[in-house]
C-alpha cells in the first residue's frame, strides 16, 4: 500500500521549504518530488481553482539557446523549426509558443514550452526527457546555437485566479502580460524570467528565478492569504481536468501529434502547401496524416462513478476480446467531482458522446467519450 | 472484543465469528483524500489474502485484502455516497465489509496493536 521513496533521487533546491510545510515525497523522473502537503490533493486542486497555488516545477529542464558566431537569431529559429512542426519564425520578442520535438516516424520525442526572450530563446522540456533533450539540441542545433541547460535556476508556478494580483504585489507591470505573453522582470531586485501560462487550466504565472533568490521569492509570496502551496497531485488532476497531455502517458514516441489531436500546435506555414512546409523529423507522415487522419485518436473519457487509471484497456461492447483502445491517464476530477480520464481510441470512436467500455478489476462498465478539455480553460488573453 | 491488525494496514474487530474490517488511520493518511470504494458482494466467499475491496484516493487505487477466510456478511454502504468516511473515521464509520470467519486459526496470523504500531516506525 505505501512504498518508501528511493534514496538515490536527486532533491529540488527548495526541499526544505517542502519540508517544512509538511510535503509528502515521491519519485518523479529522478527528483524527490512534493506529491501534497497538509491539505491534500483535493483540497490543493481545489483552492488552485479558487484562489492561487505555488507548484515548485524546477524539476522541468530548462534550456538556453543562444545564436552562434555570425548566426541570427533567425538562424536558430530555422534550426528549431527542423526539429519541430510549429512556427518558430513568427515567434515575436515576448511570447511563448507549445511545440514538441518528433521523431522520424512521426513520434513525439517531448514537447515543451518555446520562449522568445529577444536575443536568446528558452525552452522548458520535460524532467524525464531533459537529459536526451539536451544532447539532441546541441547535435542538432550545434551549427546555428549554443545550447546551456540552466542548472541554476528555480522554476515556480503560480497558478489560479487570483495568481496575478498576487504577483502585482511585487511588480504592477505584470498586468501588461497576456497569456503565453514572456517578459524578464525584476521580483525583490532579481531579474527573472515570467511568462503567463501554465498547466493546470487557469490564468497564472511560470517564474524562472535564479537558484540563490528562490527560497525568498516563494516564501514572499506564501505569505499572501490567497496562496497555498500544492504539489504533483493536484498538478495532475488540474492538467487532466485541462484536457492537457503528460508526456510519457498520453504522449510519446509511439504517439503522432494527429493522433494526439495535437495538430492546433502545427500551423498553416508548416502544412503541405505552406510557406517552409515539412522538413521536420517524421514530416512524412504527420502531413500525410494531417491530410487524411490518424487511425487513432487521443480522447477525453468520462465515467460515472468509478476511476478509470492509466492502462485500463477500451472494448467497443460489453462482451468482446480484443480492446480497441486503452486510458492513458485518469482519476477523479476534484472540481466537476467526477472521474476523468483520457485515452486513445479508433478515431471512427472519437465522437464525443460514443460509449466504449472499460474493463478494470475482471469488470467491465460502461465510459463515455467526453469533449476536452473537462473544465474550461480561463488564461487571460 | 479485540482489535487486530495486519501489516497491510488493516484493522480487524473480532467479535465471536465476525470480523469487521477496515483500513487504519495511517493508511487513510497515506493515501489521501478516498473517492470511490469498490466493496464485495455479500455472500461472497473470500480466502485470506484475496482481493476484497479496492479503495481509491485522488491518486491511486490499491487493494483491500481478505486478513482471514469466510463470507461476506455486510458492507458499509454509505462509502458509495460518502468515500470520504474512511478519511474522516477509518476506524469507526469507515469501516469496509463485516465477514464470517470461516477459519479462526487464522486469527493468530494478525498482529497486535503495539506490533502494527512498532512496524510503522
Amino acid at each position: 500500500m505505501l512504498a518508501a521513496v528511493p534514496s538515490n533521487l536527486r532533491r529540488l533546491p527548495l526541499h526544505e521549504l517542502h519540508t517544512r510545510h509538511g510535503a509528502k515525497f515521491m519519485p518523479f523522473a529522478h527528483y524527490e518530488m512534493p506529491v501534497n502537503y497538509r491539505a491534500g490533493v483535493l483540497k490543493e486542486h481545489l483552492h488552485t481553482r479558487a484562489a492561487a497555488s505555488l507548484f515548485d516545477v524546477s524539476h522541468m529542464g530548462q534550456i538556453l539557446i543562444r545564436s552562434r558566431g555570425h548566426s541570427t537569431m533567425h538562424d536558430v529559429a530555422l534550426a528549431l523549426e527542423s526539429i519541430m512542426p510549429i512556427d518558430v519564425i513568427s515567434l515575436k520578442d515576448g511570447r511563448q509558443r507549445y511545440g514538441f520535438l518528433t521523431t522520424m516516424t512521426g513520434g513525439i520525442r517531448d514537447d515543451l514550452m518555446v520562449v522568445n526572450l529577444g536575443r536568446q530563446f528558452l525552452l522548458i522540456v520535460n524532467a524525464s526527457c531533459k537529459a536526451e533533450d539536451e544532447a539532441y539540441l546541441s547535435e542538432r542545433l550545434s551549427k546555428y546555437g549554443q545550447v546551456q541547460p540552466l542548472a541554476d535556476r528555480v522554476l515556480l508556478a503560480l497558478q489560479g485566479p487570483r495568481a496575478a494580483e498576487v504577483l502585482a504585489e511585487l511588480t504592477a507591470d505584470i498586468a501588461r502580460l497576456r497569456f503565453m505573453d514572456a517578459t524578464e522582470f525584476a521580483l525583490q531586485g532579481v531579474a527573472c524570467w515570467v511568462t503567463r501560462s501554465g498547466y493546470t487550466g487557469e490564468d497564472g504565472f511560470e517564474i524562472s528565478v535564479p537558484t540563490k533568490a528562490a527560497m525568498s521569492l516563494a516564501e514572499r509570496l506564501l505569505t499572501s492569504p490567497h496562496v497555498r502551496l500544492a504539489g504533483l497531485g493536484a498538478r495532475d488532476s488540474l492538467r487532466l481536468e485541462a484536457g492537457l497531455c503528460l508526456y510519457g502517458a498520453d504522449i510519446d514516441l509511439d504517439t503522432t501529434p494527429v493522433q494526439a489531436a495535437l495538430e492546433w500546435a502545427i500551423p498553416a506555414a508548416r502544412r503541405t502547401g505552406g510557406a517552409r512546409a515539412g522538413g521536420f523529423p517524421g514530416a512524412g507522415i504527420i502531413l500525410t496524416q494531417l491530410e487524411q487522419g490518424a487511425p487513432d485518436r487521443r480522447v477525453g473519457l468520462s465515467s460515472d462513478q468509478r476511476p478509470v487509471r492509466a492502462s485500463t484497456p477500451l472494448f467497443l461492447d460489453e462482451a468482446s476480446d480484443m480492446p480497441c483502445g486503452r486510458v492513458t491517464s485518469g482519476g477523479f476530477g476534484p472540481s466537476l467531482h467526477s472521474p476523468v480520464a483520457m485515452g486513445y481510441v479508433p478515431s471512427t470512436q472519437a465522437k464525443p458522446g460514443t460509449r466504449l467500455w472499460a474493463q478494470v478489476r475482471g469488470q467491465r462498465f460502461a465510459v463515455t467519450v467526453a469533449r476536452l478539455p473537462f473544465i474550461a480553460h480561463r488564461y487571460q488573453r | 472484543m479485540t482489535i487486530h491488525y495486519t501489516a497491510d494496514h488493516e484493522w480487524i474487530a473480532v467479535d465471536g465469528d465476525v470480523a469487521t474490517v477496515g483500513i487504519t488511520d495511517h493508511a487513510q493518511s497515506a493515501l489521501g483524500d478516498l473517492v470511490f470504494v469498490q466493496l464485495p458482494a455479500v455472500g461472497r466467499e473470500l480466502e485470506k489474502g484475496t482481493e476484497a475491496a479496492v479503495v481509491e484516493s485522488v491518486k491511486a487505487a490499491s487493494e483491500v485484502l481478505a486478513p482471514l477466510s469466510g463470507t461476506i456478511l455486510e458492507v458499509n454502504v454509505g462509502l458509495s455516497a460518502d468515500p470520504a468516511l474512511v478519511n474522516s473515521d477509518p476506524m469507526g464509520a469507515g469501516w469496509l465489509f463485516k465477514l464470517l470467519i470461516s477459519e479462526p486459526v487464522e486469527i493468530t496470523t494478525l498482529l497486535s496493536k503495539d506490533t502494527y504500531e512498532a512496524g510503522l516506525r
